[in-house]
């Protein structure tokens, strides 16, 4: 019996799996196998199992009575982007955090390119407080993708001078991650950047545009936003003006989560249950790394628990979790009572508005 | 029975609506205790008497300062039955055009009316620019019922206000609730309060209604927007138009003529990352193969031979205009429309719609801020375009501002 990888997830296709070895898949309710490009019919009509692309995908959903599912819906929205920017903008850059947003939002860019490789290239916005798995990610998939990968470094520009660290306890370098974004958008000119952040997130972010113009200091103005019409979007801006794009906006974190399974996308292994060494600090989980230290009084314990964001580490909390793969974690983000800032990111709460603000001086 | 429905709210200032957003997603259990925590906090801070589910949209600080809605916010929220977007507009007449965008991609507009006032200007301002943007379904909340002792007079008097003011719009699906978005009455469920409404709570109406498409089916329609060439030696001759069907289905083996160029060709293959499909239809997103080689470009529309939209460079249109100054005859503007930008000169405008009487003024030279009227274009090069009721994709124009790049107006063609 062949080792199953994975099972899809696709509402009306959800028997069938995938095994290794080359080009199988099974239906687990029947027993049945299958090769890759054979037509089969199953107990919820047909499907035809195509791998001819990748390895690791799934495969083609046939639509009926032409309606398409949420996810179908979101993703044809967010490719329309994607070719609206890159046809309409001469220097558009894709951030790239290696965090399951813009993981998703990497797939949903090749999508809509496929099969020519995607015509921009990828930024980070290094803090030097990452993840190690994270950046491992991170390099590999630009690779696997063949994109250029720009690396716009917070650790270099301290080094360099151009910035002062906050050293007093419990600073973080988000702050700092700013304006090293805007000196890399403006030394490479790009004129579009596409982020992942989606609405449903914060409540500054709710109030964002898909196209959000910023000035040439990178400033957001809340209070006087472009309209957005329609599907009808309007890149226009002048010199050391520029956009940022959000193709995921309408997305939530549900979606995000259904999406990585039906895409069968890999993520960073901190995003699944782990077993960690963690102390508690103003209500969050923060673990223990070279970066973050338990103070005199807090208790370190190992704990199972996962990521829900990736950001830096010393403002990123982990939540309690017993979730290790893909649909248990559907199964907890659909349950969860908080939302995903709100449970682990110590940025947000500096003050009611604390997002706002850090998106009124250039912040994703 | 369609999956996701986009709710626009509309309505005057202060008539209710960022608290009837809130009311909704805190009596569905939709909220997460850290955002209700939020709320709680600051209007504890503020001092308000009760806990202002408003705060849960006005996201904004200067929002929160003011206590109104200034732009768009948008919330996502499911129940079993259906999943929603939310989009909570603003009710300042200053702010009219964050309402047209939040109103341009709905299914349903609830259009909240205070009781106590009746039907406003603005009311009757959104209720019209609703049914220009053809958004399908009206629900008509009488809010703030509360404050009229759940009257019914009340209610019936403004739901017959608004009956014979919508008689001269094109709403073809109204339906009027009473509700208190401030205690939730009629909102989730059925109130005891008004034993004499026999119709449903404002939430059942939202999952049972039957959404009525927007979408063209019949009218094959593809804006090209991205030729896919991937240079790679094993994919040397692929040639591929990216965009996403604005109308009708495509197969492969169909006849198809691009326009404006007017050439023939046949569909050889419709590509995506997940392989190839049979047909395409709104709003997916696609890449098409043409059997021959021929010249074709992000701007061009791919439509049947048989069943071609106008090309042309005059055009008439409604527009709801969104800048302080004026639209007058002789104005250039950029267009955007499809994935084609042209150029055009302003020829006429014909009349500005009176809100409060729906009356065209025919003596106006110009359309001021928040103005809605018909004008007539002509553009630099050919657009390939339907009528906007018709079509909302292939028939819908941004107005631009060729100096400073912002959006002046929102266009539906005639
Ligand atoms: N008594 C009562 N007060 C209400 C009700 N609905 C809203 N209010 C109050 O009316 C005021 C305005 O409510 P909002 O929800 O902010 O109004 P809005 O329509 O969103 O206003 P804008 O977005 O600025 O156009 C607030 O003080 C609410 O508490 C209701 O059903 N009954
Ligand atoms: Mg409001």
């Amino acid at each position: 019996m062949p080792t199953v990888v994975r099972v899809c997830t696709d509402r009306d296709h959800w028997f069938w799996r995938r095994v290794a070895g080359v080009g199988h898949w099974e239906n687990w309710a029947l027993g049945e196998l299958v090769n890759v490009g054979e037509t089969v019919g199953g107990a919820v009509g047909s499907a035809i199992l195509d791998g001819y692309i990748g390895e690791t995908r799934g495969f083609r959903v046939p639509v009926t009575g032409y309606e398409l599912t949420h996810l179908q819906m979101l993703e044809a929205e967010a490719v329309h982007i994607f070719r609206e920017v890159a046809a309409e903008f001469e220097r558009p850059a894709l951030l790239f955090s290696g965090g399951k947003d813009s993981i998703v939002m990497l797939r949903v860019a090749e999508k809509a390119f496929w099969p020519a490789k995607l015509p921009f290239p990828l930024l980070h916005i290094d803090t030097g407080h990452n993840f190690d798995e994270v950046l491992a990610f991170r390099d590999r998939r630009a690779t696997e993708l063949g994109a250029r990968l720009v690396v716009g470094s917070v650790q270099a520009a301290i080094d360099g001078g151009e910035l002062t660290e906050d050293t007093r306890p419990g600073a973080s370098r988000n702050q700092l991650q700013t304006p090293v974004l805007l000196d890399s958008i403006t030394d490479n000119r790009f004129d579009a950047v596409f982020g992942g952040a989606r609405r449903d997130e914060e409540k500054a972010r709710a109030k964002e545009r898909v196209y959000s113009f910023r000035d040439e200091f990178g400033q957001w103005d809340p209070k006087n936003q472009r309209p957005e019409l329609w599907s009808l979007y309007n890149g226009r801006h002048r010199p050391g003006e520029h956009i940022r794009v959000f193709p995921l906006s309408n997305w939530t974190e549900l979606d995000i989560w259904r999406y990585i399974a039906q895409e069968c996308l890999e993520i960073p292994s901190i995003y699944y249950a782990h077993s960690r060494e963690i102390f508690e600090r103003d209500g969050m989980l923060l673990a223990v790394t070279p970066l973050t230290q338990p103070r005199v009084g807090e208790v370190v314990v190992p704990r199972q628990v996962r990521y829900r964001t990736v950001g830096d580490i010393t403002c990123t909390g982990a939540v309690e979790s017993t979730a290790a793969t893909v649909d248990e974690v559907i199964a907890e983000v659909a349950a969860t009572r908080i939302t995903e800032r709100g449970a682990t990111r110590a940025d947000d709460r500096v003050s009611e508005a604390a997002m706002e603000d850090r998106k009124r001086e250039g912040y994703f | 029975m369609a999956e996701l429905l986009r709710v626009a709210t509309a309505g005057s200032v202060d008539d209710g609506k960022s608290t009837l957003i809130g009311r909704l997603l805190f009596d569905t259990k939709s909220l997460f205790t850290d955002q209700l925590a939020a709320v709680e906090r600051t209007s504890r801070e503020r001092g308000d008497g009760y806990v202002d589910l408003a705060l849960l949209t006005d996201g904004l600080r200067a929002e929160r300062e003011q206590g109104i809605t200034i732009d768009v916010a948008y919330r996502y929220f499911a129940t079993p039955r259906r999943s929603f977007i939310l989009a909570d507009t603003p009710g300042h007449v200053q702010y009219t055009r964050n309402m047209v965008t939040g109103a341009s991609t709905a299914d349903l507009a609830l259009l909240l009316v205070d009781a106590r006032k009746g039907i406003v200007e603005q009311t009757r301002r959104h209720a019209f620019l609703a049914s220009l943007l053809r958004v399908p379904h009206l629900v008509l909340c009488v809010n703030k019922m509360d404050l009229v002792d759940f009257d019914r007079e009340v209610f019936e008097k403004i739901k017959e206000d608004f009956r014979r003011f919508a008689a001269k719009l094109e709403i073809v699906d109204v339906t009027t609730i009473p509700v208190s978005a401030l205690t939730g009455d009629n909102v989730v469920s059925r109130s005891p309060s008004t034993p004499w409404y026999d119709g449903s709570s404002l939430l059942h109406h939202l999952e049972e209604l039957h959404i009525a498409s927007d979408r063209n089916l019949i009218d094959v329609r593809f804006p090209v927007q991205w030729v896919v060439r991937p240079r790679s030696e094993e994919l040397q001759d692929y040639r591929g138009y990216a965009g996403q069907v604005a109308g009708g289905v495509i197969k492969p083996g169909d006849d198809v003529i691009v326009l404006p160029s007017g050439l023939t060709s046949r569909v050889a293959g419709i590509d995506t990352y997940d392989g190839p499909v049979d047909e395409a239809f709104p709003p997916m997103s696609v890449t098409v193969r043409l059997e021959d080689d021929l010249d074709v470009s992000r701007g061009d529309m791919i439509a049947r031979p048989n069943n071609q939209p106008t090309v042309g460079q005059d055009l008439h249109l409604m527009v709801s205009w969104m800048v302080d100054a004026p639209l007058r005859r002789r104005a250039r503007v950029g267009i955007k429309h499809t994935t084609r930008s042209v150029r055009a000169m302003v020829t006429d405008v014909s009349y500005r719609v009176d809100i409060d009487t729906l009356h065209r003024d025919e003596a106006v030279d110009s359309l001021g801020l928040n103005d809605i009227g018909r004008i007539a274009l002509r553009t630099t090069s050919p657009l390939c375009y339907d009528p906007y009721r018709r079509n909302r994709n292939t028939g819908s124009v941004l107005l631009i501002d060729e100096m400073s790049g912002t959006t002046l107006g929102a266009g539906m063609i005639l």
